[in-house]
């Protein structure tokens, strides 16, 4: 088993392969200086296809792909995904790649907050209009990082069923193909908001959602503050940030197989953006979030001021699962037995915005 | 970087009476390579400059900078990044 490690960072692409999750050749960087937000690796194929999302800020974004892991990498001529021009948009950044269950369906979501579809593989992309049309749009608001769509959860079960989350805007949903979306974010809280309008019906900074393995209808949510799961879909969230050191974080990640397993990285509060006590630690539940484990085994213990973002954490699909983080500080941790231990990557790196692992 | 996206030349020749007509027929050619000057709007990206004889064009008239006969664009990224 060999495993491909694909780490973007706010300056170039790094990719690391590795048979045994401990030992790790590092190769990059690979488009220097360009920021590399979404990296997504298509499994449906022989060959598995890399696609990356690169923006450079003197010549703008694109996207590329790569059918050999990376050792060379294409794009068409024309831009691979592009505001029609009766929107008055221009494409700032590709936050997302996602699958969907037909073979050469991908999606992206990407900033300004839109949605794009491919159907030949992720070499070109189409635009959803529905959701551009959507009534609640002009009333998306910019988060931190921007005005984007940064998850994208097609059903596994059914092409037509997607679920998107954008910061801000929140969850919305289609059950019709991209044709009417839903907002779909009963039960989730803004704090941003004045008392009396904390639970709105759209409108939240919902910062990443995850598919359970065993359960496309339960999904997992790291908000602004809160951490919230769904049994229906995502049409109604409920609190399992109980037992956790806070509430606040970037990523949410499922396990691969194992249902209920899910993993986050808690940051202390929205004006204190760091592990609580400077600890480096992944929280771990093996229930739906019902009970939470910290764990640390060969991650820092003190004099951690970093943080990780949003899709800088995913697994492997190996067994046991790979458990895979980048740090705002450069730093790139592997766990190969479900984060009980951990050992690091690389050090040393620009900010880690995505990391991707596959087997190979 | 560009010179890549122009089948490694570093110098085109385009008919065209205004910068942006330039970039058109430079897109008609390499579209590889106009889409790293402008957006899908046609707008010229921010941190690339394009000197008219030696003018930065944002200083003359934009995109609508009139062109003359063997008038010499020269196109270079300016400072940006961290």
């Amino acid at each position: 088993m060999e495993i491909l490690l694909a780490i973007g960072t706010r300056k170039g692409l790094w990719l690391a392969r590795s048979r045994d999750r401990r030992h790790w050749d590092v190769s990059g960087p690979q488009f220097p200086i360009a920021d590399v937000k979404a990296i997504g690796i298509d499994m449906r194929r022989e060959t598995p296809r890399l696609s990356a999302a690169v923006l450079n800020s003197h010549f703008g974004p694109t996207v590329v792909t790569s059918d050999d892991l990376g050792e060379t990498w294409s794009e068409p001529d024309d831009a691979p995904v592009s505001f029609p021009e009766d929107t008055g948009a221009a494409l700032e950044g590709v936050w997302q790649f996602a699958y969907g269950p037909e073979s050469d369906v991908v999606y992206v979501g990407v900033e300004p907050t839109a949605l794009f579809k491919s159907v030949d593989g992720g070499r070109t992309y189409e635009f959803v209009r529905g959701l551009w049309d959507h009534p609640h749009r002009e009333h998306w608001m910019p988060g931190g990082g921007g005005k984007a769509l940064h998850t994208v959860l097609p059903d596994p079960r059914d092409p037509a069923r997607v679920n998107v989350a954008m910061s801000t805007g929140g969850v919305y949903r289609t059950e019709d193909g991209g044709a009417s979306w839903t907002a779909s974010n009963s039960g989730i809280f803004a704090e941003f908001m004045p008392e009396g309008q904390q639970y709105p019906e759209y409108g939240q900074c919902v910062h990443k959602v995850a598919v359970d393995a065993a359960n496309p209808d339960r999904q997992y949510l790291q908000n602004h503050s809160g951490v919230y799961r769904s049994a229906d879909g995502g049409r109604n969230w409920e609190s399992i940030a109980e037992g956790l050191p806070a509430d606040f974080g970037f990523p949410m990640v499922a396990h691969p197989s194992r249902s209920e397993v899910i993993y986050s990285f808690p940051l202390e509060s929205s004006m204190m953006r760091f592990p609580p006590q400077g600890r480096c630690r992944v929280y771990r539940s093996e229930n739906a979030g019902n009970s939470w484990t910290g764990l640390s085994k060969g991650l820092p213990d003190v004099g951690f001021w970093s943080a990780v973002m949003r899709d800088a954490m995913c697994t492997d699909s190996a067994d046991p699962a790979g458990v895979y983080f980048g740090s705002r500080s450069g730093e790139v941790w592997a766990s190969a037995d479900e984060g009980d231990t951990w050992a690091q990557v690389a050090g040393h790196l620009p900010d880690v915005l995505c990391v991707r692992a596959a087997v190979i | 970087m560009l010179r890549g996206l122009a089948g490694g030349v570093s110098h085109v020749e385009v008919a065209a009476g205004t910068l942006g007509a330039a970039l058109d027929a430079l897109g008609e050619r390499y579209p590889a390579l106009e889409r790293r000057l402008r957006d899908e709007r046609g707008a010229l990206r921010r941190y690339v400059n394009f000197y008219v004889d030696g003018e930065e064009c944002r200083r003359l008239a934009g995109p609508a900078t009139p062109l003359q006969p063997h008038t010499e664009v020269v196109i270079i990224p300016s400072v940006a990044g961290g």
